[in-house]
C-alpha cells in the first residue's frame, strides 16, 4: 500500500479499453435505470393523466454518469490533472449560471443552458462536480494513498467519531440550551417552531428506536406501528372517556409496549433480514387494521377533535366556555395563538429529554449490556445464563413505549389522526435517522434528525427529491462509514478504584 | 455431580452422539479426548442444552437437566468456555467479565474480577481493550475468566489450548489446575492435546465416532498403547 511512495511513483499505464469499458458499464446502468425512472413521467392534464417523455434528460444523465465515472477512474489511477481542468470549469460555470438564475431569475433566459429542468438537480450536479474537482486538487497536493476500508474506518473513528462523542458532552448542553431559549429568540417564528417540534419528535423516536436497533441490534422496519398505537390509544381514550393528555400518556406508552411484546414473540428466532421483513409486515398490518376496523378506529376518516394538551388544566383557547380559566387569562396575558405552539414545543422537548435521560440510564444497566452481547453473540449469551427471549422482549417493549409516547404527542399536536400518517415511509425515516446517526449514538441521532428532517423542511423545493436524496445519503454513508456517522462505543465499566482518583495503585 | 447416561444427539439426521455415558465427580478434573469430529464439542453443548439430547438423561446434582433451556442449566452452576472462545469482540475485557457475572449477585463482582486478574494478570493490563483486539491466548484466558465470573461449580472447557503456542498451552493448563485446586471448581475438559490433558486430569474418557471407547485414570490412559498410537504419536 504505502510502498508506492518512492521511485516507483511511475504511473501505471492506462488501458483505454478497460477505462472505457468501466465508464461505459456505469453509463449503461444509469441509462437502464433512468430510462424508466426519469424517461417517463405522468402529468395531470384536464380529464386525466398523460405520459410525458423526457429522453433528453436521460441522455444528459447518461453522459454525465459516463464522464463522472471517467473522472473517478482517472483520480484512482493518479491522474488528477485532466479531471481538475474539466470538472472545475464545469462546476464554476454551473454555479455561475445557477446564481445568475437565482438572482435575476427568468428575465434573462439563461435557464435554457442548464442541463436539467429542475433547478435543484442542477445544484446537485454542480455540487458533485465541485466535489470531484476538490478531490482532484487534493490528490495533486497529497500522495495518493490507498486506504483499506478498515483503516479508513479506524481513522474516522479516531478523527471524527471519538472527538465528536467527547465533544458531545459540550455540544449536548449547548444544543439543549439553544433548544430551551429558541422560542424566545427573535428568529423564532411559527414556522421555525413547527420545524423544531417536528425535529424533536423524530429525535425522540430515534432515541426510542435506537434501543431496539442500536443497542439490541434488532433491525425493526415497523417502528411506525408503535407510533400509531400510541397515537390511537391517546386519541381514543381522550375522545371517548374525556381524559387529558398527561393521564393518557402512560397508557399510550403501555399499550405501545404491549404491542412491542406482541410483535416480539413471533420474531424471537429471526434475525437480520428476516426480522426486518417481518417487522415491516407488522407495521403494515397495524396500519391496515386501523384502516379497516371502522367501528373502533373510524377507518380512513380518522379521528378528529383530539383534545390539545393543557397547561396544568389551563387550556389554550381564545374564547373559553363561560367560567373556564385559560392560560392567557390566568397569567393575565392577551391571547396569542403562538402560546400553544410554544407550549407544545416545550412538551416535546420535555418528552425528548425524558427519553434521553431514560435511555442513557438504561445503558448503565445490565440489561443494556445484555442487549449488546446478544447482538454480538447470542450463543455465548445463552451459555452465560442470559435468557434471550426476555432480553429481546424488553428491548422491543421499551423501544415501542417511546414510539407510543411520540405517537400520543403527534395526536395531540395534530388534533386529527388517520392511518395515512402511519405509512412505511415513517419507519424508514426513523430508521434512517438511527442508522445515519450511528447506531447506539445519542448525539448522532440529533444530528441525523436535524439533517434529515430539519433541512428538507427548510428546503421545501427538495421535497419531490427527498427520497432520492435520502437514498443517496444512505448509500454514501454505507460506503464511507458503514457503522454510522458517529458510531463509537465508550466502555461502560471501569474498575472501581479507577473512578476515584485516590485509589490508584 | 454430573452424570450423562445414554445420550443421543442429532444434527438433522446425522447422529453425532450415539449413546454416551460419562460421570464427573465433584472436585475432579476429567478430560475427554478424541479426534476431530468425534463429537466432543457436541457432548459439551448437549450438556448445556443446545442442541438438546434426543434420548438419554443428564443429571446435575441429581436433578435432570436434559430438558431445560440453556440459560437455566447454566444458572444451576455450570459454566462453559465454548469452542472458539466466543468472547464479545466489541466489548472491553471488563465488560466481557461483567457479562459473565450477569447472573451473580453484584456484591461479588469486585472480588471475582480480582480473582480472575490474579489468575491472569495480563487481563488486568488489557482490561480496557476490546475483546476482539486481544491475542488468541488472551482471548482464551478471557473466555475462561468470563466463565469463572458466574461462580460455577462445574467448568466446561472446549479445547482451551487450540491454536496456542506451547508456552501458552502450559500456562493455560497450569491455571486450570489452580482453578480446580484452589477455587474448588470441578473441571470437565475437552482436548485434542491429549498429552497435556491426560497429565492434568484425574480421569479421562476417549471418544470416537460419537461413542466413548475407553476410560480410566489419566495415568492409565497415558500409558495405554492404543492411545499412545492414536493420539500421542508425534504429540507434545
Ligand atoms: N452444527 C452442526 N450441524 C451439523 N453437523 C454438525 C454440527 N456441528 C457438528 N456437526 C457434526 O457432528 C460431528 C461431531 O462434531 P463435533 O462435536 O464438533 O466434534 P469434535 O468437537 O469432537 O471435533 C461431526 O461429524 C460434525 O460434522
Ligand atoms: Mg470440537
Amino acid at each position: 500500500m504505502a510502498v508506492a511512495s518512492d521511485a516507483a511513483t511511475a504511473l501505471r499505464p492506462l488501458d483505454p479499453a478497460y477505462v472505457l469499458k468501466e465508464a461505459g458499464a456505469v453509463a449503461a446502468i444509469v441509462f437502464a435505470l433512468s430510462i424508466s425512472l426519469v424517461g417517463f413521467k405522468t402529468e395531470d392534464v384536464p380529464g386525466g393523466i398523460t405520459v410525458v417523455t423526457r429522453f433528453g434528460a436521460v441522455a444528459i444523465v447518461t453522459v454525465i454518469a459516463f464522464f463522472g465515472r471517467l473522472g473517478l477512474i482517472l483520480l484512482r489511477e493518479g491522474r488528477p490533472f485532466p479531471v481538475l481542468v474539466t470538472a472545475l470549469p464545469f462546476a464554476l460555470a454551473l454555479f455561475a449560471l445557477l446564481l445568475w438564475d437565482q438572482l435575476f431569475a427568468p428575465e434573462i433566459g439563461l435557464r435554457r443552458f442548464l442541463p436539467f429542468g429542475d433547478i435543484i438537480v442542477n445544484w446537485l450536479l454542480a455540487i458533485f462536480a465541485a466535489i470531484l474537482a476538490g478531490r482532484a486538487a487534493w490528490t495533486f497536493r497529497h500522495e495518493p494513498r490507498e486506504q483499506s476500508a478498515e483503516e479508513r474506518e479506524k481513522k474516522m473513528d479516531r478523527v471524527v467519531a471519538a472527538p465528536v462523542q467527547r465533544a458531545a458532552r459540550l455540544v449536548g448542553p449547548l444544543l439543549l440550551g439553544f433548544a430551551i431559549i429558541l422560542p424566545f429568540l427573535p428568529i423564532a417564528d411559527r414556522r421555525l417552531l413547527d420545524i423544531g417540534i417536528l425535529v424533536m419528535t423524530y429525535i425522540m423516536l430515534g432515541w426510542g428506536l435506537n434501543v431496539v436497533v442500536g443497542l439490541a441490534g434488532l433491525l425493526d422496519l415497523g417502528y411506525v406501528a408503535f407510533y400509531a398505537v400510541g397515537a390511537y390509544s391517546y386519541a381514543l381514550l381522550a375522545t371517548h372517556f374525556d381524559l387529558g393528555f398527561w393521564i393518557c400518556l402512560p397508557f399510550a406508552g403501555i399499550m405501545a409496549a404491549f404491542a412491542g411484546i406482541l410483535l416480539g414473540f413471533p420474531v424471537l428466532r429471526l434475525r437480520g433480514d428476516y426480522l426486518a421483513i417481518v417487522t415491516l409486515g407488522f407495521g403494515e398490518m397495524v396500519r391496515i387494521i386501523l384502516l379497516n376496523w371502522y367501528d373502533f378506529t373510524n377507518g380512513p376518516d380518522g379521528i378528529s377533535g383530539i383534545p390539545r394538551p393543557s397547561f396544568f388544566g389551563l387550556p389554550f383557547v381564545r374564547n373559553p366556555p363561560e367560567g373556564t380559566e385559560t392560560f392567557h387569562s390566568f397569567f393575565g396575558l392577551s391571547y396569542s395563538p403562538i402560546d400553544r405552539i410554544i407550549f407544545l414545543y416545550y412538551v416535546i422537548l420535555l418528552l425528548a429529554l425524558a427519553t434521553n435521560a431514560f435511555t442513557l440510564r438504561l445503558r448503565k444497566l445490565p440489561v443494556s449490556r445484555a442487549w449488546e452481547a446478544l447482538r454480538e453473540d447470542e450463543t455465548a449469551c445463552r451459555s452465560l445464563g442470559i435468557n434471550p427471549r426476555n432480553t429481546k422482549l424488553t428491548a422491543f417493549a421499551i423501544g415501542a413505549m417511546f414510539g407510543g409516547f411520540g405517537g400520543s404527542f403527534f395526536a395531540t399536536r395534530q388534533g386529527f389522526i388517520s392511518p395515512e400518517s402511519f405509512t412505511f415511509i415513517e419507519s424508514a425515516i426513523i430508521l434512517a435517522i438511527v442508522v445515519l446517526g450511528g447506531m447506539g449514538s445519542q448525539i448522532g441521532v440529533v444530528f441525523a434528525a436535524i439533517l434529515l428532517i430539519g433541512l428538507p423542511e427548510f428546503f421545501r423545493e427538495l421535497q419531490q427529491f427527498r427520497m432520492l436524496a435520502f437514498g443517496a445519503t444512505m448509500v454514501t454513508i454505507m460506503i464511507w462509514r458503514p457503522r454510522g456517522l458517529l458510531a463509537h462505543r465508550e466502555p461502560t465499566i471501569h474498575l472501581s478504584d479507577e473512578k476515584t482518583p485516590t485509589g490508584h495503585n | 455431580m454430573l452424570k450423562v447416561s445414554g445420550i443421543h444427539t442429532f444434527y438433522g439426521n446425522i447422529e453425532a452422539l450415539r449413546g454416551v455415558d460419562i460421570e464427573v465427580h465433584a472436585g475432579e478434573i476429567v478430560a475427554l479426548i478424541g479426534a476431530n469430529g468425534a463429537g466432543k464439542s457436541t457432548l459439551l453443548m448437549t450438556i448445556c442444552g443446545k442442541p438438546q439430547a434426543a434420548a438419554g438423561q443428564i443429571t446435575f446434582d441429581g436433578a435432570d437437566i436434559s430438558r431445560l433451556p440453556t440459560y437455566q442449566i447454566v444458572r444451576r452452576g455450570i459454566a462453559q468456555a465454548p469452542e472458539g472462545r466466543r468472547i464479545f469482540p466489541y466489548m472491553t475485557v471488563m465488560e466481557n467479565l461483567q457479562m459473565g457475572a450477569s447472573m451473580t449477585d453484584p456484591v461479588h463482582f469486585e472480588d471475582d474480577v480480582e480473582r480472575v486478574f490474579t489468575l491472569y494478570p495480563i487481563l488486568k493490563e488489557r482490561r480496557h481493550q476490546r475483546g476482539g483486539t486481544l491475542s488468541g491466548g488472551e482471548q482464551q484466558m478471557l473466555a475462561i475468566g468470563r466463565a469463572l465470573m458466574s461462580r460455577p461449580r462445574l467448568l466446561l472447557l472446549d479445547e482451551p489450548s487450540l491454536g496456542l503456542a506451547p508456552m501458552l498451552v502450559k500456562q493455560i493448563f497450569r491455571v486450570i489446575k489452580e482453578i480446580n485446586e484452589q477455587q474448588d471448581v470441578t473441571v470437565f475438559l475437552v482436548e485434542q492435546n491429549a498429552y497435556h490433558a491426560l497429565r492434568l486430569a484425574h480421569r479421562g474418557y476417549v471418544m470416537a465416532n460419537g461413542q466413548i471407547v475407553m476410560s480410566g485414570t489419566g495415568q492409565e490412559l497415558l500409558a495405554n498403547e492404543e492411545i499412545r498410537a492414536a493420539y500421542l504419536e508425534g504429540g507434545h
